[in-house]
């Protein structure tokens, strides 16, 4: 893949800018923690299961789902009794020090009963609480590491797809019971990333549901053991097909942190992980929304996950021609807050979409300039490649031939994840006939066509070149307005800088979840993870 | 065109009666699937039905398209649609109206309200790029537009209502799963009812999957379908909420 020559000062320019302007946002990351930071920790440290008798926050779904997590009783009492400026793990392994519990569990269950008591130690004590919390928070890491070896020798033994792009496909019943066959069928008929959209409402839980669930909305809840079910089946039709078939889910809304740990807990492959939809699409306050982003792609970059981005959604609310430039921005700035965090470049599934209205005149070179746009600024980057879904209007037929020139544009620019397009986007939730059909779209354009890159090499100074050229200098202009602010992408976001929304640092949903940390607080999963960091 | 009230469908003779359609049945591939196939399109009214494609989907399924000439008519008298019942007004002509007629901005507020995230519908309508080609509210000068975004609680929904005096509220839904749609829309309906009473605004619903004609049932004031555009919404505003122009 030759892509486009883009001007090297240009570039790097971009690349300052996006850094400069992220900069304040790591620094807030740095200077503070919230709940579910706070929550993950538990979950490393291996607390599972739910309070069996408070059920408040339910979802209005059965009733397990409804059911308040152990992590959040305990993470809640402590911040109670005397905050979460020093984090969770002093308090807690501080009173199993100090033989309140035997055990992890069991103090949870003193929590239920209301009768734990919490204090913050210092001195040797803190000392003590410190190492047991670090061994505890360990563990779970090493199942993380675990599950990152076991993936590449399954990737090693089994293969990986024969050819990029990955074919990537969405099951969303809401029953994990039957998106599992799904699934398999999707494997079979040869997807290799599958992912489990969630249930509609999730993000903006403040708690991660529990167990196996059957009744989520367009989408089936992300929990532990969803993952757990899901990742079995998957491997057992990877044997069955000779291929490891990638496992995808979403670490966004008010609990990313956890999300990414019970990702890297039950060797999930690539989660959704965007530095600003949350903000700009959820309105989920923006501080937590960056604090809970920097400890989540740490996990991702130690669990060997490929992050996906959601530039994408930048071009069905905006017009995608007008607004390209922002979805470039988005990249850089994903790009840099995600090295920032130990991410690798092999991990940035960079996001970006097909949206251009077919109606615009040479849409599909515009659609060309993007995409190789993209692919030639991040050139080892994986590139996740969406297709339209704003243009599709309910003419199937129509849609159907889009979808072919979508995955045309992938084929031609080097897309390294593929979404599979349906033609009923729009219509209903794709049926089991639309994925076929949909993977036959596919199979035919890059049988036909795969290799096609190879011959493609628009002139310097053509319409492509030159359209690309142009949304790169917006993008660096936009850039450097983000950058000189004050407080950089956060007072941006307030000013309604990406055009779509203004999003105040104190508004939005999530905000009361986030603390300033003091000059004791240790988190023991954030030591040994920015340890992993610094060495690479 | 034929002329009289009586047709069939068209494929490229008058009066050929001829349709196509696809489906699935859970059945492996092989004769007795297409010989089912057959004799769903039957039922269907399709006869002679001739399937022109079948494939096997998994181990378990087939998929079908079907040809062939559907036996049914079409009686065009007893066709009953919603006819719109305003005018259609450009830009101008709403911002004029509201001028002239209110003397004050109208506010609009705008919401997905339950668990639905796809702002899309009330993007289309509100944000000024619009759709179709049509400019969408917040284009108009004489229009205050909030959109209050995804996920809006009916019960935030209503006091933003009350303190924003808005005179309609626009809601859009998306996500049809277990007619999450419907529901959503009677507890939005009765909240508003509960709240305000008849100093309640006018409550507009849209989305992909509703009927038009369930404005009653569903206890809002009018309900937009698929493709609604932002002109016909903000001419509808007009004409349920403006006072009548004095007729000479």
């Amino acid at each position: 893949m030759s892509g486009l020559v883009l001007d090297p000062v240009l570039v790097a320019r971009a690349r300052e800018l996006a850094r400069r302007a992220a900069e304040p946002v790591v620094e807030l990351a740095r200077r503070h923690t919230t709940v579910s930071v706070e929550r993950a920790v538990l979950r490393l440290a291996g607390l599972t299961g739910t309070d069996p008798v408070t059920g408040e926050g339910s979802a209005g779904d059965e009733q397990s789902v409804g059911r308040v997590p152990w992590v959040n009783r305990v993470v809640d009492a402590v911040r109670d009794q005397v905050g979460l400026g020093s984090g969770v793990a002093l308090p807690v392994w501080h009173a199993l020090a100090s033989g309140a519990a035997p055990g992890l569990q069991a103090l949870a269950e003193q929590v239920g009963a209301g009768t734990a008591r919490f204090s913050v130690p210092a001195g040797a004590d803190a000392e003590r609480a410190r190492d047991a919390a670090r061994d505890a928070v360990a563990a779970g890491i090493a199942r993380i590491d675990a599950n990152r070896t076991r993936r590449e020798e399954l990737v090693a033994t089994l293969g990986d797809p024969p050819r990029r792009p990955w074919i990537y496909l969405i099951v969303a019943t809401g029953d994990i019971h039957e998106d599992i066959p799904q699934a398999q069928a999707a494997a079979r008929a040869g997807a290799d990333v599958i992912a489990v959209i969630r249930s509609t409402g999730q993000s903006l839980l403040d708690y991660v549901p529990e167990g196996a669930t059957r009744t989520g909305y367009a989408g089936t809840y992300a929990t532990g053991e969803n993952f757990r079910l899901m990742r079995a089946a998957l491997d057992d039709v990877g044997v069955e097909l000779g291929r490891y078939v990638r496992l995808t889910n979403y670490a966004s809304g008010l609990c990313m942190p956890e999300i990414a740990v019970l990702a890297g807990l039950e060797r999930l492959d690539m989660m959704l992980n965007d530095a600003m939809y949350g903000i700009l699409f959820r309105d989920i306050n923006p501080r937590r929304t960056f604090v809970d982003q920097r400890f989540s792609r740490m996990v991702h970059a130690r669990a060997g996950i490929i992050i996906n981005t959601g530039e994408d959604n930048y071009l069905t609310t905006a017009d995608a021609v007008d607004e390209a430039h922002t979805v470039t921005v988005s990249q850089l700035l994903n790009e840099t807050l995600a090295k920032e965090a130990g991410l690798e470049d092999w991990q940035l599934g960079l996001g970006h979409a097909f949206e251009i209205d077919p109606d615009v005149p040479e849409s599909f070179r515009l659609e060309l300039a993007h995409a190789l746009l993209a692919r030639s600024l991040f050139p080892d980057a994986p590139l996740k490649w969406m297709p339209p879904t704003k243009h599709m209007t309910g003419d199937v037929f129509r849609g159907y031939l889009l979808d072919g020139f979508f995955n045309l544009a992938g084929a031609l620019t080097g897309q390294g994840i593929l979404l599979v397009g349906m033609m009923t986007e729009a219509v209903v939730t794709p049926w089991l006939s639309d994925r076929d059909l949909a993977l036959r779209n596919v199979r035919y354009v890059l049988d036909a066509a795969g290799n096609l890159a190879e011959d493609f090499a628009p002139p310097a100074g053509g319409f492509i070149d030159r359209r690309a050229d142009t949304v790169l200098r917006e993008a660096v202009d936009l850039l450097g307005r983000i950058a000189d602010h004050p407080e950089g992408l956060i007072q941006a976001i307030a000013d309604g800088t990406f055009g779509i929304t203004k999003r105040s640092p104190d508004g939005g949903r999530g905000l009361d979840g986030v603390v300033a940390t003091g000059p004791d607080a240790y988190n023991p999963a954030l030591e040994l993870l920015e340890r992993e960091v610094s060495r690479a | 065109m034929p002329d009289g009230t009586i047709v069939r469908p068209y494929g490229d003779t008058t009066g050929d009666g001829m349709v196509q359609t696809s489906f699935t049945l859970p059945v492996p591939a092989g004769p007795r699937a297409e010989g089912a196939a057959l004799q769903l399109a039957a039922k269907m009214g399709i006869e002679p039905a001739m399937v022109v494609h079948s494939r096997a989907i998994d181990s378990g399924y087939t998929f079908f398209v079907v040809y062939g000439s559907v036996r049914h008519l079409v009686d065009l008298d007893a066709v009953r649609v919603e006819e719109r019942s305003y005018p259609l007004l450009s830009p101008a002509e709403v911002d004029a109206a509201v001028r002239t007629r209110l003397r004050r901005k109208l506010v609009v507020l705008g919401a997905c309200i339950g668990t639905d995230a796809h702002t899309v519908g009330i993007d289309a309508i509100l944000n000024v790029k619009g759709f179709a080609g049509e400019k969408g509210l917040e284009y108009h000068r004489e229009l205050e537009v909030a959109n209050l975004g995804a996920q809006v609680g009916v019960p935030e929904l209503v006091r933003t209502a009350r303190a924003r005096r808005a005179d309609a509220v626009l809601v859009s839904q998306v996500v049809t799963q277990r007619d999450a749609h419907l529901r959503n829309t009677r507890e939005l309906a009765a909240a508003f009812r509960e709240a305000m009473g008849e100093a309640r605004p006018l409550l507009v619903v849209g989305g992909p999957r509703f009927d038009p004609a369930m404005a009653a049932d569903l206890g809002v004031d009018k309900v937009f379908g698929r493709g609604t555009t932002p002109g016909e919404v903000a001419s509808y505003l007009v004409s349920a909420l403006l006072p009548q122009e004095a007729t000479a």
